[in-house]
């Protein structure tokens, strides 16, 4: 059984310019363990079906299941992780940041700060776990929040382009760093993305969504052994084939403005 | 961070405004352009403030004014605080109390101590009863503001992690409009102390730094009613530096919440 299954969902939602269709029917399953990323051009409507997801959007039509079960709302079973540095509370330090889950758990206090220090320790911050955010640099504060999503042990970890913030070597830096973490808790992932290197360098599974009104228009599995070499040839290659995808949608990937230099050495399944 | 460097530097840039302040005030009134009686100079006012310590009327005339202020304050947070964040986070609540707060906030608060002392007879209950009334307004507005001004990817964030009504509130809600918070406590102390004085003038029997002021004036005793407004000064300056910039310190500037001013 698929660990997440989504099926046929759609929302639309009313603006004083008339009704707005934000995700457009669209189906996909995801895997227990399984790291998921959904590429597609800005305002395609990723962000929005990981906020179904996430639960913090109903869908107005369709059906989405986690183990499952049908989801209704947000629940611990799912971690979240935004783009917006802000996501932390200025007024905690690293540590009670990343305790804040266990805090609302009801786990009791010695046993709460060490999850919370071993879970900062996993991305490398236990000398700051006293630090509050606002001395903290970017790239740290996303790592604080990666580990404040994972603290209290959800079976999925969501994941808003955590990364899209930073500039390009500390993100090079946090992608081998996420690479390395979800291979220690092999945590199911669903990574929003519109950075076509970032999604082939994380992903098992490349979702290709169609620009607005979004919905997943064909997938690409990434079968490169990890840690994997972003100069390789078979790396470009499944860069190149993206681009390709995504430049039939009539999109505009991040950077590259979905230019094929070469025809793709690698054809992509449709969805 | 703060440095003892820092400090000394920037204590010495607090003294220098005050003294300035007082230098000038003294070229005026030894300038011969107004009257001693009406321009007292430094020394004079300060013998009238010695004299008052030592005989011990005006530290109880000005443990009388806080003792007000303080009660008036403490029970005007003991309501504003949770309505202005109530009003904030609900609707409902919100749409019940706004046009209420927004008729009675123009008021001058001054302007209920006759009704008060009607209601209450002069006294501790018309001065406290006014104070309560002067501080409160400050007090909701700002805490209403300051949780619609809460980054809501905090509260996001918060519920994802699955915390409630009530954990938002503490943890998140009262902590994340604390800048706010802090701005309308130091704007109600202020209106406090306006309006105690004023109060004390028209509704206090005797006693208070604005009865004084007032009883002065009879007198024409300028150098009193100076000293007096010197020990409202001195009051204001001592909770600035140990209450509101201390409390400042121990949160809003220690969370990074606070951008603080260049150089």
């Amino acid at each position: 059984m698929p660990h997440i299954e989504v099926r046929d969902v759609s929302l639309t939602y009313d603006t004083p310019a008339g009704r707005v269709v934000g995700v457009a029917g669209t189906s996909f399953d995801i895997e227990r363990s399984e790291f998921v990323c959904l590429v597609g051009p800005s305002g395609c409507g990723k962000s929005t079906l990981l906020n179904i997801i996430a639960g913090f959007l109903a869908p107005t039509a369709g059906e989405l299941r986690i183990a499952g079960q049908p989801v209704s709302g947000r629940g611990l079973d799912r971690g979240i992780v935004f783009q917006d540095f802000a996501q932390l509370f200025p007024w905690r330090t690293a540590l009670k940041n990343v305790a804040f889950g266990l805090e609302m758990k009801g786990i009791p206090n010695p046993e709460r700060e060490r999850i919370a220090l071993e879970q900062l320790r996993l991305v490398k911050l236990e000398k700051f776990a006293n630090a509050y955010p606002h001395h903290l640099s970017g790239g740290m504060q996303q790592r604080v929040a990666i580990a404040r999503a994972l603290a209290y042990d959800p079976a999925v970890l969501l994941m808003d382009e955590p990364f899209a913030a930073l500039d390009a070597l500390t993100r090079d830096d946090m992608q081998q760093l996420l690479a390395d973490v979800w291979q220690a808790s092999r945590k199911t992932v669903v990574y929003v993305t519109h950075n076509v290197a970032e999604a082939v360098y994380l992903a098992d599974r490349v979702l290709v969504m169609t620009p607005h009104p979004g919905s997943v228009k064909c997938e690409l599995a990434i079968a490169l052994p990890r840690p994997r070499d972003p100069l390789s040839v078979e790396f470009i290659g499944y860069q190149k084939e993206l681009l390709r995808q995504l430049s039939h949608t009539g999109g505009d990937a991040a950077g590259t403005g979905g230019e094929v230099a070469r025809p793709p050495d690698r054809t992509a399944k449709q969805a | 961070m703060n440095t003892l460097d820092d400090r000394t530097r920037a204590l010495r840039r607090h003294v220098t405004s005050l003294l300035l302040a007082a230098l000038t005030y003294e070229g005026l009134a030894r300038s011969g352009a107004f009257a001693p009686a009406l321009l007292p100079t430094l020394a004079t006012v300060g013998k009238a403030l010695i004299d008052g310590g030592l005989d011990g009327s005006l530290p109880g005339h000005a443990l009388a004014t806080l003792y007000r202020v303080l009660m008036g304050l403490a029970l005007a947070i003991a309501i504003a605080l949770p309505l202005g964040i109530l009003m904030g986070r609900f609707r409902p609540i919100e749409g019940f109390f706004l046009p209420l707060a927004s008729a009675l906030m123009p008021i001058p608060s001054l302007a209920w101590v006759p009704l008060f002392i009607l209601w209450f007879g002069l006294g501790n209950t018309t001065a406290i009863g006014i104070v309560c009334y002067a501080a409160i307004f400050p007090m909701l507005i700002n805490a209403w503001s300051g949780v619609r001004a809460v980054n809501p990817i905090w509260l996001r964030a918060a519920s994802a992690m699955g915390a409630t009504e009530r954990t938002l509130f503490w943890k998140v809600m009262v902590p994340g409009s604390c800048p706010f918070l802090l701005a309308g406590l130091r704007q109600a102390f202020l209106r406090a102390f306006i309006a105690v004085v004023g109060a004390e003038m028209l509704a206090a029997s005797d006693w208070g730094l604005g009865w004084i002021i007032f009883d002065a004036k009879e007198f024409l005793k300028t150098d009193v009613m100076l000293a007096a407004l010197a020990v409202i000064g001195g009051i204001g300056f001592a909770f600035e530096r140990l209450v509101f910039g201390v409390l400042e310190r121990l949160t809003v500037e220690r969370w990074g919440m606070l951008r603080l001013g260049k150089g």
